[in-house]
């Protein structure tokens, strides 16, 4: 791809481009918007800016990450994912073939999931002013009436479940980046969780406290957060934890800790204790939550600290972290 | 004053301050007064002591106020004023005064010669009673909840006095006038089982707790190699040296070697932990790999009863004096447990025997470890029986809160002239640790009765303390970590002017937010300049390198372009295959380090590959060293960088033995330390060299880096009222702090 020059062909060249991966009615009439019939009860809009080295990895790519990502932000909310609409950031120089196929698994993820790119926009900018490609999505959806997810509605003794093993997606991009190759390829965990919160809703209900997707800083930085707004306290079994064997090995050797490593297929649901066993059943049924587990609970704590359990009654912080882990053993 | 001024018609209005409340001070000068027949009165007030005399040898008095105070005081100021007599007939003690506070708690003492003959002596009301103490000893800041140090400010006023106590507390004349602590067996503290259960349990092998004086201790038979594992299985404590603790200063040398001064510290009112060398009597299981083990002597009086009990049971007669095992009952790296109810549900599953007692304890304390270094006494850990006593500072500074690092944590608040550094708070990753280091800055702002103006902490952004300082909602000065350990031994000594500061240590973030770690600073006021380190290394995996000795190994090999050896040395190491790949990565992180080099030698040698305690690869490598040797052309120096790239190769060749290599690096690595400080020495002009940093635990570089230096005509100023690592950040911390605002405020005068 070529930056000013080529004018209105190339425009139209990335445009049909996009039209075609995408494919669908609102992209058809070529207008500047797109105009959509509005649900009953709340509509949920959220944002998300998209910037990964590599752009293609084990598991999927950036194309298919945005598109994901964007959903379950929506879906963490309890609400159906309708209508995305996508902005690219493109290098000079950027390969057509490449940009084909991430249009392409944009358009098979959206279609996947029931959801369609209606808006969208390209933009080329000179060598050395974006890192291939940047993708920013915006994410519509509906919420049934009624329902209020929040953090704030946590309560203590509520059971903490995740909705399989952790880490997967950032080691699958440390791998690649690092080219270091364990036995078994670690493939990142990207997909669109709509339909694993459906099943959880008609399990939970209203106990469903908080959904959270945690993708970047790991399940440690989205309890962290879940703690400051809710004011309690988490206390997590380690061994509860699920984390593949190849991602274990993949993080010890980075000196990473898998619950620092970013997801992005993957929730953390806090649920009211009674309905915690119906919940994790519907998600140990669902493809996407085969490897469930109930990892801890809530717990009043005026510190609002995460801790991980340890013997004779103890317990170690799991902390969020400011930037990169840096090393603290002096 | 002259005494010729003293005349009749005059009074003295004396204030003594300093270590001069709970020491026994106004009986002293109770019986002071009395000898020379004067009249007026001794109260405790805020500022210290204050006495009013007057009569014929008023000066007489004055002269030997200094000279007989009690064991425990320290007399830090004496201000003489003349008023006119008042004719008034005797002497008397007054209660305290209230108002501002400035005095403060001084630290615990061991049961003193006095106490421990009553003890044993079957006439006196005392008898076999483990909670007796008086004026020169038994608790005081673990005990004490705010000042004035009065019985009704501690833990002790739960225990109304009998008539036998209140006498003595009562009398001038006694040892216990107004010893805050006394009890007796009438109306004291009890012990929740008697010392024939806790003896037949040491006997019998078993694990036994007991609360000692700052917290909870778990004990076992010292000789019985079984009940050492067994504590070490249930402690999940798997290499990690205990100490041990001996009747009576007259066994130390059936079990270690100590000279004159590491006699006197076992003996002195702190009763530390003193690292001696071993002679390998006791069971393998309490040091091992080391050469090295701790021995303490008896603190409270509930140590002297069981060792006292031990010696008359059968079980040691045929064997040499009883050696038991003494160490804090922490569970996994949580501070030291304090509380009966918390400690009977969370030492049940560790000690067969949980021993408790009714006196409580507000202020937890670590047994104190310290060790002889190039002569001089070192402290490891600085904690029971020395905080908080004060370390005097060169100049009056603004009140500071230093709130130190994330391992081995202490904090500092500063209050005029005067450094206050809170005993070893331990590790802040558990929420126990946190709380305590929280509890301890509270506690302590409130006994000093000051109000930090600004918080110091360190430059990393994710260490709990600074965390705590950013929410502390002050002003706050960040403090690069080496800066910190160099200006905390720049701040005891007093040293004003530029200073070389040495600063071998394991890991800090650095002013340009590197990993550092081996650094050579220029130090003057408040400012510090990075002038000289070592030659960075890879670090692959950040805090699993310090963990597996083994990856700055490998990392090492990788260097000298022998990586395709890691797998081979390595083999029992799962990701030694994949290690290569990531050290072939350009842009990972590397370190200046100087103990990672260290855990980086012990690999390469075979000695420790895993640690299962920090420090433990540097510990046992130091204590494979049986003499030092230095590798010529061992090292270069390039622009301030220090490479040991050569010994590096000559230290991995086959035909070097572990106790070789660890003497050929010690010696050769010193030498190179020395070399780049002397070249530093002549472009700046600047001769005081400090030597700091948590390497310098390591006694054999500590004395080789100090003889160098000194033989090169350099002044070398070394850690002797912190410690090296980071229990002495905080102290560092505090001082820049200090010179800062100072620098900062005059300054402005200047401009204004
Ligand atoms: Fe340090
Ligand atoms: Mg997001
Ligand atoms: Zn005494
Ligand atoms: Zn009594």
């Amino acid at each position: 791809l070529s930056h000013g020059a080529g004018g209105r062909a190339m425009a139209q060249l990335i445009s049909s481009l996009f039209h075609r991966a995408f494919g669908n009615e609102w992209l058809a009439r070529c207008n500047d918007q797109s105009a959509f019939d509005v649900a009953t009860g709340k509509m949920v809009m959220t944002t998300d800016g998209y910037v990964v080295s590599p752009l293609f990895f084990p598991g999927g790519n950036i194309g298919s990450l945005a598109v994901h990502g964007t959903i379950n932000d929506v879906v963490m909310s309890g609400a159906r994912p309708l209508y995305l609409s996508a902005s690219f950031i493109i290098e000079e120089g950027f390969q057509l073939s490449d940009l084909k196929t991430i249009a392409d698994s944009m358009g098979e993820a959206a279609r996947g999931a029931g959801v369609y790119i209606i808006a969208g926009d390209t933009k080329v900018v000179e060598r050395g002013k974006a890192d291939g490609l940047f993708i920013s999505t915006t994410g519509i959806g509906a919420l049934a009436h009624g329902f209020d997810l929040s953090a704030d509605k946590a309560m203590v003794g509520d059971r903490v479940l995740v909705s399989g093993s952790l880490g997967d997606h950032g080691v699958a991009i440390m791998s690649k980046r690092h080219n270091v190759a364990f036995q078994t390829e670690i493939v990142s965990d990207s997909a669109a969780l709509h339909d694993l919160v459906a099943v959880m809703i008609a399990a939970g209900g209203a106990g469903i406290r908080v959904m959270r997707d945690p993708t970047r800083g790991g399940l440690a930085a989205t309890l962290n957060e879940i703690a400051h707004q809710s004011g309690l306290g988490f206390r997590l079994q380690e061994a509860a934890i699920p984390v593949k064997a190849a991602v274990a090995a993949t993080c010890e050797l980075f000196g990473l800790d898998p619950i620092h490593v970013a997801n992005e297929g993957k929730l953390v649901a806090i649920v009211a204790p009674h309905l915690a066993d119906a919940v994790l059943a519907a998600m140990k049924a669902h493809p996407l939550g085969r490897d469930a587990a109930d990892i801890g609970e809530t717990v009043a704590d005026d510190h609002k600290f995460v801790q991980m359990a340890t013997s004779f009654g103890g317990g170690r912080i799991v902390d969020w972290l400011s930037g990169e882990q840096l090393p603290r053993i002096c | 004053m002259s005494a010729a001024t003293i005349c009749d018609r005059t009074r003295l209005r004396v204030r003594v301050s300093g270590a001069v409340q709970g020491v026994g001070f106004r009986p002293y000068v109770y019986g002071l007064a009395t000898r020379y027949g004067l009249a007026g009165f001794v109260a405790n007030g805020p500022e210290g002591v204050t006495i009013e005399v007057e009569g014929g040898r008023a000066s007489e008095f004055l002269a030997t106020l200094p000279l007989e105070a009690p064991p425990l005081a320290r007399i830090d100021h004496i201000c003489v004023q003349e008023t006119a007599a008042l004719a008034t007939e005797n002497f008397s003690i007054g209660a305290s005064e209230g108002g501002k506070l400035s005095t403060h708690i001084i630290a615990d003492a061991a049961t003193c010669g006095q106490c421990l003959s009553e003890l044993f002596d079957p006439e006196n009301r005392h008898y076999l009673y483990p909670f007796i103490s008086c004026s020169h000893c038994g608790p005081r800041y673990t005990i004490a909840g705010r000042l004035p140090y009065d019985r009704h400010n501690t833990v002790m006023k739960a225990f109304r006095l009998c008539a036998a106590c209140t006498a003595e507390y009562a009398d001038p004349a006694s040892r216990r006038f107004h010893a805050e602590a006394i009890a007796c067996p009438e109306c004291g503290p009890r012990l929740s089982h008697g010392i024939n259960a806790i003896v037949a349990a040491i006997a019998g092998g078993q694990v036994v707790a007991i609360k000692g004086l700052g917290g909870y201790q778990l004990l076992c038979d010292a000789r019985n190699q079984d009940a050492v594992q067994r504590l070490r299985s249930r402690k999940q404590r798997r290499q990690k040296p205990f100490a041990v603790m001996l009747g009576s200063i007259e066994c130390v040398n059936e079990i270690a070697e100590a000279n004159a001064l590491e006699l006197a510290l076992l003996e002195s009112a702190a009763r530390p932990i003193v690292l001696l060398t071993s002679r390998k009597c006791l069971a393998p299981a309490i040091a091992p790999g080391l050469s090295r083990v701790g021995v303490m002597l008896p603190v409270a009086p509930l140590h002297h009863l069981i060792f006292h009990a031990l010696r008359s049971t059968g079980a040691w007669i045929a064997e040499p004096s009883p050696v038991i095992v003494v160490t804090s009952a922490n569970p996994c790296g949580e501070p030291l447990l304090i509380d009966n109810t918390q400690a009977l549900r969370r030492l049940e599953a560790i000690a067969d025997l949980v021993v408790t007692h009714d006196r409580d304890i507000v202020t937890r304390a670590d047994d104190s470890v310290v060790a002889v270094v190039a002569g001089r006494s070192q402290f490891i850990r600085r904690a029971r029986g020395y905080a908080p006593e004060p370390i005097q500072l060169a100049q009056s500074v603004p009140p500071v809160l230093a709130v130190g690092g994330a391992l081995k944590s202490t904090v500092t608040i500063t209050r005029d002239n005067q450094a206050f550094v809170s005993q070893h708070i331990g590790d802040l990753n558990t929420p126990e640790g946190i709380r305590v280091f929280e509890g301890t800055i509270q506690h302590l702002t409130s006994i000093l009765d000051v109000e930090p103006v600004v918080i110091a902490h360190d430059l990393h952004p994710d260490m709990a303390s600074t965390r705590f300082a950013q929410a502390g909602g002050r002003a706050l000065i960040a403090i690069q970590h080496h800066h910190a350990h160099a200006a905390a031994v720049i701040a005891e000594h007093g040293h004003a002017g530029p200073a070389l500061a040495l600063v071998l240590d394991g890991h800090g973030v650095g002013s340009d937010a590197g990993n550092w770690g081996g650094e050579l600073l220029l130090c003057e006021g408040a400012m510090c300049r990075r002038i000289g380190h070592l030659a960075p290394l890879q670090m692959p995996g950040g805090d699993r390198a310090a963990r597996e000795p083994w990856r700055m190994a490998s990392a090492i090999l990788h260097w000298l372009g022998r990586g395709n050896e890691i797998a081979r040395r390595f083999a029992a190491q799962q990701q030694a295959q994949y290690i290569s790949a990531l050290l072939d990565q350009s842009g990972g992180a590397t370190t200046t380090s100087a103990g990672r080099l260290f855990d980086a030698v012990a690999a390469l040698l075979g000695i420790v590959s895993w640690q299962s305690y920090e420090g433990e690869a540097a510990i046992k490598l130091e204590a494979l060293v049986r003499r030092t040797a230095i590798l010529e052309a061992g090292w270069t120096i390039d622009g301030g960088v220090l490479s040991l790239r050569p010994l590096f190769a000559r230290l991995i060749a086959d035909d070097i033995d572990a106790a070789g290599g660890a003497g050929l690096f010690h010696g050769t690595f010193a030498a190179a330390c020395v070399d780049l400080v002397m070249r530093s020495a002549r472009t700046t002009g600047v001769n005081t060299v400090v030597l700091s940093g948590g390497c310098f635990q390591n006694a054999i570089l500590m004395d080789e880096i100090w003889r160098g230096c000194c033989a090169a005509g350099l002044t070398p100023l070394v850690p002797q009222r912190v410690p090296p690592n980071d229990g002495g950040l905080s102290f560092g911390q505090a001082w820049i702090a200090a010179l800062q605002i100072a620098e900062q405020s005059s300054a402005s005068e200047g401009r204004g």
